[in-house]
């Protein structure tokens, strides 16, 4: 075999890309390597891969993706956090002579990948994880507009997440940053992988973004229950909706960019290199245009979730409601009219800045709007105390200190001191662990025992919640001190050992973050354990409000046996106030989308392109387009989409449950 | 408490919107072809006689013309009221409409201050700064 022929094999991939010689990486893949073994062994052993892939894989139904959604997210979120673990580490201890334990192109991955993996791969699953699983059974529908699409966007979602672990193990990540700007992602200053194992990995995973956003708008315009008009949809499917209206708007902007500096890495254009008429800060303008909306994308079906839960936890409807609609929607909008805040230091002028400043600045007045109704439906509400009301409490006191270090960086000459500097790095953890990652936990906690039939162990969970709110502030508070003082972000090395105490205090912080996490995990396993003891009969555990409190817990497939008639806000709450009596008989058969593996197939073909692009293997990226093509088009001649549910399995059903409820058989 | 039946998994709001949208009439075609004909051959009579001496009259005349026909295709061909859809459909293109000119126009009022300030300029005292 000659060189050229083993290069028309394996593209550019060669021994030297597996890191036999970094200690760190050999020692996590043979842990990997060997978990991975572990899980697979026990899952062979206990016979359990038909069951996943007939139940789980292939399924169609929105509860079931949504699950496999945030179990991707919390897997990623294991290893996200890891890396924040290890930046932590390294810069607790490299001052002065002591270089630290991670060489720099080791560490400039780890930020990267940080950044990455938390975003796409931790925000996103579960934001899209719980508005999959709650919103449908919210508006009273069995199942989302396009079933089908829903299992292709999860498993397109989790074959970037693969794509961007492979890369841990073959060849590197990109060096980049978390946006990887041009011209330093170019090929001329970032030949490796890195680069295009991140491009290739976005990609792919924000085909999926973008299809499930469509379904989802879909669903809420077009399957709402009879009766529930607009102004009676619960607020967090009105945070749904704006969330995934602004996905599908950006979405488009950043698969461009990337598309560009793709054609830039691979035929040689040059829209974002520094020669011939190439504009890198456009790559910069383009991503912005993404980049900002998507923290209203993550945080809006937060604010979604904690009205929700404020609501439930006061025994109240929400506060101003409609005012809660139209600050949502006011967001959206004024959201895509601030993305230049990202660079004021690029040097657009007093004009351009001044715009796009005050432009930031009046976002804060829909979203303390949103403060005051959450605060107001508290007041003289009878508030219970348990962990998914303790969550939205610790996001309030979070969140606005993080929105108002946001509103003194939206002043520009405020922001030329502090322009990539660890304040900004503080204030956009403190907004979206405060905002997003408190939300999410909130709602992990509060849809669980409807999910699965029992609820989360409440002492775990406390020390879960603990853990993530001291260590944040403890994490958080000296990096906004250091940052204010001028350190810049994304250093790996600092000669002034005054500093250091700081980093030191940072670095305990994440450890107490990391007993959260622990917590959060093991709140799931005691849980499950003494699921007996947390079991929930009723379906409605916490006294809610909106439809899915009226289905069992976990709900059966077709969430209804009757579709819903929506005569108020609180639909729930409305139902049982006037004595609502179960159906007992007349069931009908219920028609249902049927599975399909088609988009488990399609997303392995993705992966594979993905990964042949990256290495330069042309044999194999042809090959999985080509094969892309063909079962795409193949799966539109499957005309054998849907079955029924027969009547007496749904009669079968009810009485079960009727019988758990104590309202005989 | 009214039970609703529908044996589907679509609600029945999305059953009965479905059909909802015309195909146009006869006439209304017409009208679309004529005003688009209308609207295409102005700007190149405008060009090839050269009727007007500053040709960036010129341009914005043929630019506003453009925006006219965009509106004339996707009412008169595309059925665009505020009727389809239960007004979805008009809502969505007027938001899509709102965010193509926000980024576009956007980004060319910012990449053009970036231009003008950041790039280098034979007289580089002579770039203004606003």
């Amino acid at each position: 075999m000659t060189d050229i022929h083993l290069k028309t094999i394996f593209g550019r991939l060669t021994w030297e890309s597996f890191p036999i010689h970094e200690p760190i990486l050999f020692g996590t893949f043979v842990v990997v390597l060997l978990l991975g073994l572990a899980i697979v062994g026990a899952v062979t052993w206990y016979r359990l891969w038909g069951y996943l892939w007939h139940e789980w894989f292939t399924s169609v139904d929105h509860k079931k993706i949504g699950i496999m959604y945030v179990i991707l997210g919390i897997i990623m979120l294991l290893r996200g956090f890891a890396d924040a673990l290890m930046m932590r580490a390294q810069q607790a201890i490299a001052f002065g002579a002591n270089e630290g334990y991670l060489p720099a192109h080791h560490y400039d991955q780890i930020f990267t990948a940080h950044g990455t993996i938390m975003i796409f791969f931790v925000a996103i699953p579960l934001v899209v994880g719980i508005i999959n699983f709650v919103m449908p059974l919210q508006i009273g529908a069995r199942d989302v507009a396009f079933p089908f699409l829903n299992n292709l966007s999860f498993w397109l979602t989790a074959a970037g997440a693969v794509l961007t672990m492979v890369s841990l193990f073959v060849g590197e990540f990109a060096r980049t940053g978390w946006l990887s700007y041009a011209p330093l992602a170019g090929l001329a200053y970032s030949p490796d992988t890195g680069v295009d194992y991140y491009l290739w990995s976005l990609q792919i995973a924000g085909v999926g973004t973008t299809l499930s956003a469509i379904n989802m708008v879909a669903t809420i315009i077009k399957m709402r229950a009879p009766g529930m008009t607009m102004m009676k949809l619960p607020v967090f499917c009105w945070t749904a909706l704006c969330s995934n209206v602004l996905a599908i708007a950006i979405f488009p902007a950043l698969t461009a960019a990337f598309f560009l500096l793709m054609l830039d890495r691979y035929v040689g254009t040059n829209f974002f290199t520094n020669d011939l008429g190439g504009a890198p800060m456009m790559y910069w303008n383009m991503v912005w245009i993404w980049g900002h909306p998507e923290v209203y994308v993550l945080v809006l079906p937060a604010f979604g979730i904690y009205s929700e839960i404020t609501s439930t936890f006061t025994g109240k409807r929400l506060f101003g409601y409609s005012s809660m609609v139209y600050a949502t929607v006011v967001i959206t909008i004024l959201s895509y009219l601030v993305w230049l805040h990202h660079f004021f230091t690029m040097g657009a002028g007093p004009a351009v800045n001044s715009f796009f400043g005050i432009a930031t600045m009046v976002i804060s007045i829909p979203t303390g709007a949103k403060i005051f109704n959450w605060l107001f439906t508290m007041y003289r509400g009878d508030i219970r105390f348990e962990l998914p009301m303790m969550w939205v409490v610790a996001f309030m006191l979070t969140f606005v200190v993080g929105g108002m270090t946001g509103v003194l960086l939206a002043i520009p000459p405020a922001d030329f001191v502090l322009h990539n500097s660890l304040f900004l790095v503080a204030h956009f953890h403190n907004v979206i662990i405060g905002g997003v990652v408190f939300g999410l936990f909130a709602g992990m906690v509060y849809w669980f025992p409807k999910a699965f039939g029992f609820k989360l162990d409440p002492f775990w969970g406390k020390v879960g919640f603990w853990g993530w709110v001291v260590g944040y502030w403890v994490a958080w508070t000296p990096i906004y001190v250091v940052g204010l003082m001028g350190t810049a972000r994304r250093v790996r090395h600092f000669d002034d050992p005054n500093f250091q105490p700081y980093f030191v205090i940072a670095a305990i912080g994440a450890l107490i973050i990391l007993v959260g996490i622990l917590g959060f995990v093991m709140s799931i396993v005691m849980g499950f354990v003494n699921r007996t003891a947390l079991r929930d009969v009723t379906g409605d555990p916490w006294d809610g409000r909106t439809l899915e409190w009226s289905t069992a817990s976990p709900p059966p497939a077709y969430n209804f046996a009757f579709l819903p008639v929506v005569h108020d806000l609180d639909a729930w709450y409305d139902m049982k106030s006037r004595g609502y009596a179960r159906p007992t008989g007349d069931f009908r058969p219920i028609h249902m989308p049927r599975n399909t593996g088609t988009g488990v197939i399609l997303a392995g073909l993705s992966l594979s392109l993905g990964f042949g692009m990256v290495w330069y293997i042309w044999w194999l990226a042809a090959l999985s387009s080509l094969a892309l093509l063909a079962v795409a088009v193949g799966h539109t001649f499957d005309f054998a989409r849907d079955t029924f549910i027969p009547a007496d399995v749904v009669a079968a059903t009810e009485v079960k449950r009727r019988t758990l409820l104590g309202q005989g058989g | 408490m009214s039970l609703h039946s529908t044996p589907s998994v679509h609600g029945a709001s999305g059953d009965a919107r479905g059909d909802a949208h015309g195909h146009g009439s006869r006439r209304g075609y017409r009208i679309g072809v004529a005003l688009s004909i209308g609207l295409t051959v102005v700007p190149f009579w405008l060009v090839m006689s050269q009727a007007l001496s500053d040709a960036r009259v010129t341009a914005a005349i043929i630019f506003a013309l453009a925006l006219i026909q965009i509106v004339v295709h996707v009412v008169s061909f595309l059925h665009l009221d505020t009727r389809s859809e239960g007004g979805w459909t008009l809502l969505a293109f007027l938001f899509t409409a709102v965010i193509v000119v926000l980024t576009i126009g956007g980004s060319i009022w910012v990449m053009y201050h970036l231009n003008v300030n950041m790039m280098p300029t034979p007289d580089a005292a002579a770039a203004p700064m606003h």
